[in-house]
């Protein structure tokens, strides 16, 4: 079997993201690369030198600029002429994206994969993460996006990919790009990080969730995540959403600091190595998944434990 | 202007998942069920480009069983002006829905097609997608703000690391997420008059769309069970645990 992989990429950098996503791959077969962008050759480089990597296929063009699913899933779908399977990372880019591609291919995508059983058998996560289905998939073609925390990184070294260039439809001319707002950090980003320290509801605004969560989060070169009342109530931006509907994470170490624990939050984070929590109710859901748990105000136990470490 | 607007009836979301014993799926039976909480965010972001007067009519639409129409009529008492049911036992996979709001579309010709960036049963996350790709249309997924705008919608998506805005040519597609609003509830006035308003009920079989599965569910299981773990007396006992995970 011949796979298609979609690279995530800014245009100069190869997104980590696409890691797992080629380990998935190469248990179906032999992996290509997709790498659709504008003046990305530095993306391509980098993706042939991921271990386990065939062949990496570049599309370069100015209508591949920002990724738009209109311009990029017609250039997917034709180079799936050759290839069997078309995988990319359950992120916002390949969410946006690979559905795109199954519907040109008559194809029922197999949305974010936790496992690969078989040629055609995958297991992933429905309802919130609370039941998991085994699916094996009919059609001629397979279309999969990949959880990225249900995989381990492939190498970023190693490989030594042939390089092709390629080209598709180009423009569309039905979407363009207009902007963007990306903050820029110093910290690790959520889904990579190792340490992640996670404010809810009870943190109150922005100003007491910045002077209560960002010291601990400091301290332990974590990042920072939120619960969906956080980020609604405008403490953080939309992107520290963790859970159903927002990032999973599955850190050796997350904070649970004011979260009570609803289904469609632990459905991010509970794969995580060790859950800590900080609640003042001792009855608050989080405690059924958490390692440690510490029955205290958080706005008395985090600058102490802060002040401790 | 017209407006599509898919919904879709799936459980309460204050409700837990529970897997059959026999693991076919999950159980449903005797199950609180409402209105996908993204298409709730969906009808509401229809009736507001309605009410300033970017859009003229509103239909609802949705691809279920019989009582789907519960659904349908909670749209309608939001206050979309009419509905379409179509009405199956089966259960119909993302692709297939999206082939028969092509052929819906097809009918009605609307300026926008608004729909949930995923349902919270199947957490799929692509029937827009899928949608916009067998229309030939552009898609504003997981939006944040809608601006329609003469010919063209202006949408910023929540997107990883951050907001992406992008500009779409009419007709499109759009996807809501999280932020896009706050969906009101219907009064009960309205909920009475929602009755009055016309429903149709199809089939599948209306629009000839093949709606026989492409993935074959072999099992439906638990996740692994986490243990909760212990209760640290004080803030210098959870300090001790802290530093010996290596943390400090
Ligand atoms: C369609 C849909 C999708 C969703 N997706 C997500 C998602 O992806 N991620 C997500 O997180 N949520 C999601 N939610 C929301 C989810 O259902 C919960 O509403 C949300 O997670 C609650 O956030 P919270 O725990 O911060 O707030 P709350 O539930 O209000 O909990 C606050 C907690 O803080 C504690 N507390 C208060 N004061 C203190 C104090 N001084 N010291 C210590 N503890 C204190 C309280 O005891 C309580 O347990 C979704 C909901 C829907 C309907």
């Amino acid at each position: 079997m011949k796979t298609l992989v979609l690279v995530e990429h800014d245009n100069t950098k190869l997104n980590d993201a696409t890691l797992p996503v080629v380990t998935a791959a190469s248990k179906l077969g032999e992996v290509h690369l997709l790498v659709a962008g504008h003046n990305c050759g530095s993306v391509a480089e980098a993706a042939a030198k991921i271990a386990g990597v065939a062949k990496v296929h570049v599309a370069d063009d100015p209508a591949y600029a920002h990724g738009l699913a209109e311009n990029v899933a017609p250039l997917a779908a034709g180079l799936m002429a050759d290839h069997d399977a078309f995988l990319a990372p359950a992120t916002t880019s390949g969410k946006n994206i690979a559905p795109r591609v199954a519907a040109h291919l008559d194809v029922m995508q197999v949305s974010e994969i936790l496992s690969v059983e078989g040629p055609k058998t995958f297991t992933r996560p429905i309802y919130a993460g609370n039941a998991i289905a085994t699916v094996e998939s009919t059609d001629a073609k397979l279309v999969i996006t990949v959880r990225g925390t249900a995989f381990e990184k492939a190498a970023s070294e190693g490989g030594s990919a042939a390089i092709e260039a390629v080209s598709g439809p180009g423009d569309a001319g039905i979407s363009s790009f207009v902007g963007a707002e990306i903050a820029k950090s110093e910290r690790p980003e959520l889904t990579s990080a190792k340490v992640i320290v996670s404010g809810g509801r009870a943190l109150k605004d922005a100003e007491t969730f910045e002077a209560v969560i960002t010291p601990l989060a400091d301290k332990l070169g974590a990042a920072i995540g939120a619960s969906r009342a956080a980020v609604d109530a405008g403490y953080v931006p939309n992107d520290y959403q963790v859970g159903q509907t927002g990032k999973i994470v599955a850190p050796e170490v997350y904070f649970a600091i004011g979260i009570s624990g609803a289904i469609q939050h632990l459905a991010g984070m509970k794969d995580s190595k060790v859950i800590i929590a900080i609640n003042k109710d001792e009855d608050a859901p989080i405690f059924q998944v958490a390692d440690i748990g510490l029955v205290a105000d958080l706005f008395t136990a985090v600058p102490e434990l802060t002040a401790a470490l | 202007m017209k407006i599509l607007v898919p919904v879709k009836r799936v459980i309460d979301y204050n409700v837990k998942p529970r897997v059959k014993a026999d693991g076919t799926g999950v159980d449903l039976a005797n199950v609180k069920m409402s209105m996908n909480p993204f298409d709730e965010i969906a009808v509401e972001e229809a009736i507001r480009l309605k009410e300033k007067g970017a859009a003229t009519e509103i239909v609802a639409v949705s691809i279920g069983p019989a009582k789907a129409q519960e659904t349908l009529r909670t749209a309608l008492a939001m206050g979309a002006d009419r509905a379409i049911l179509v009405e199956t036992d089966e259960e119909v996979e993302p692709l297939a829905v999206a082939k028969i709001l092509k052929a819906i579309a097809d009918e009605e010709q609307p300026g926008l097609v608004i729909l949930g960036k995923q349902s919270i049963s199947d957490d799929s996350n692509q029937t827009g997608q899928m949608l916009a790709a067998l229309m030939g249309r552009p898609q504003g997924t997981f939006a944040n703000t809608v601006e329609v705008d003469g010919d063209s919608v202006v949408v910023k998506r929540e997107v990883d690391g951050g907001l992406q805005t992008v500009k779409l040519a009419l007709p499109a597609i759009i996807t809501t997420d999280l932020r896009l609003n706050e969906p009101r509830y219907a009064s009960l006035p309205n909920i009475m008059k929602a009755k009055q308003k016309p429903l149709s009920v199809k089939t599948p079989g209306d629009y000839g769309v093949d709606i026989a599965p492409r993935l074959k569910t072999l099992k439906v299981a638990e996740p692994p069970v986490r243990q909760a773990g212990e209760k640290v007396a004080d803030v210098a006992a959870l300090v001790e645990k802290v530093k010996a995970l290596g943390l400090a």
